[in-house]
Formats: structure tokens, C-alpha cells, sequence
């Protein structure tokens, strides 16, 4: 089980990520979608999924049995190319399920000061 | 798109995954976990056969949803829950069927319930999305 005192613990990413124009259209494309310059209401995992691994590194669980439970996307500001991003990543809960442990980490992708983007991954770690 | 109105069944589209599709997600979104490229590594660790990234059949939807709001930017909140992994076999074009149901209109935003299935079985659960008008 994750150690309790985790829930709550904040990872400020360290880096920024500019987000390029090839970036979000190499995405798009891949979802069939024509319009190529905003990034597609998804795109925020390719930069949050990242940075729930880094907040749950040295949790103890195993990588290798993981599987994605939901996942959730509130979007204030819709991505574009040269957003200059800051990830941060807080663990919001962790419970145990027969066995599994169940945890739901919240990125919050921050640009000039304000949060474009809120991600909610809950990530099912298999018994 | 402001002539949405509650109870309102949009038309389904059908998308298309394959191995081929499956390899162009991985490289665009970064995720290249082998159980969604490779059969031997999938089946050695307990799964049918290759099976699509949760968030690639998601980001499907999220296409869906986009053309209904007419455009990406419109999307204000999404979420859905993994319910059935989508199989994906070597030289097989898998078809996911996407459709929506208009659940409430207030304030210049409207509420959508999503449905997404692969033969008939439903893949994703609890899908919602707002969307601007």
C-alpha cells in the first residue's frame, strides 16, 4: 500500500515544456483530426502522464502492474504551439480495493501563472 | 453549434484501429508500452493479444466530441473511465462506434453522454464531456 502520508504531496516539475506546432499535429493526426493547430482535448496526457510517475516515484508500487482506471480532463485554456508549460502533480488519493491499489493523481499544467489545464489520472496498481 | 437541445441523440462515426494506427499513437503521444505494438510481449504477460492505449481510444472520442463542438477548443471538460481493453489483431481493422447523447444545455455550454463500443461490447464507461455552443 502506498504510504499514507504521500496523499497530498505535491511534485512541482522542474522543466518547462515549450509545446511545439509539431507536437500537437503529429497528435492530431494520429486521432484523424484535420484541424492540426490546437491540441486536441487529450493531448495534455503526453506531458502529465510523465509527471504522475515522477510524484509516485519511490512509492513502492510496481510500474509493471499498472493498468489506467479513468482519467479526466478539465481544460480552462486550450493548448497551443510556444505555451511555455509547468507541470505539477499531486497525489489526491490512495485506497485499497481487493488487493489494488488505487490511486488518483491531479496534474495541473500551468502557464504564465494560471492553470491551462487539469488532469485527473486514476491509475489501478493490480494485486 | 448552438442548435443542440436536451435528449438529443447525435450520429454515431465509426473509427477504424489497427496495428499500423496503434504504432502512429505510440509515436505521437510518446506512450511506446510494447503490450500495444507487440503480440508476444502482450500475450506474455497475460492479455489476448495487442491491445490499444486506453488514451488513444479516449483521444478517439475526444476527435468525436471536438467535430460536434466544431472545434478542439471548445472542449472544456472530458473524462471517461477504461472499462474493456480494445483487442487489436494482426491485420485487422477493429471498428470503435462513438455517439452521444445531449444530457443538459445551460449557460452557452451543453453536457454530452458519450457511448463507445467495439462489436457491440461497450470499451469505455462514464464518458462525458461540456462543451461550448
Amino acid at each position: 500500500m502506498l504510504n499514507p502520508d504521500l496523499v497530498g504531496s505535491t511534485f512541482e516539475g522542474a522543466t518547462c515544456t515549450t509545446i511545439s506546432a509539431e507536437s500537437i499535429a503529429a497528435f492530431a493526426v494520429a486521432l484523424g483530426e484535420s484541424d492540426t493547430h490546437i491540441a486536441p482535448p487529450t493531448y495534455a496526457i503526453t506531458i502529465s502522464l510523465e509527471q504522475s510517475q515522477a510524484v509516485l516515484e519511490g512509492s513502492g508500487l510496481d510500474w509493471s502492474r499498472v493498468v489506467h482506471g479513468d482519467q479526466r480532463f478539465a481544460i480552462n485554456k486550450p493548448l497551443t504551439a510556444g505555451m511555455v508549460i509547468t507541470c505539477n502533480s499531486t497525489i489526491e488519493s490512495a485506497r485499497m480495493v481487493a488487493g489494488n491499489v488505487i490511486v488518483t493523481v491531479r496534474s495541473d499544467l500551468i502557464e504564465s501563472g494560471e492553470v491551462a489545464v487539469s488532469s485527473w489520472s486514476t491509475l489501478v496498481f493490480r494485486a | 453549434m448552438s442548435t443542440l437541445t436536451v435528449g438529443q441523440v447525435l450520429a454515431p462515426k465509426t473509427y477504424i484501429i489497427n496495428r499500423a494506427a496503434l504504432v502512429t499513437y505510440a509515436n505521437a503521444s510518446g506512450d511506446q508500452n510494447p503490450i500495444h505494438q507487440n503480440e508476444e510481449f502482450a500475450k506474455s504477460v497475460g492479455l489476448e493479444n495487442v491491445i490499444a492505449h486506453g488514451m488513444y481510444t479516449m483521444g478517439l472520442v475526444g476527435q468525436y466530441i471536438s467535430e460536434i463542438a466544431g472545434s478542439s477548443s471548445k472542449v472544456k471538460e472530458f473524462s471517461a473511465r477504461f472499462t474493456k481493453p480494445v483487442v487489436v489483431p494482426a491485420d485487422t481493422d477493429v471498428e470503435l462506434v462513438v455517439s452521444a447523447t445531449v444530457t443538459e444545455v445551460v449557460d452557452g455550454s451543453a453536457k454530452l453522454e458519450v457511448s463507445a463500443t467495439c462489436n457491440d461490447v461497450k470499451v469505455l464507461g462514464m464518458t462525458k464531456a461540456v462543451i461550448l455552443l
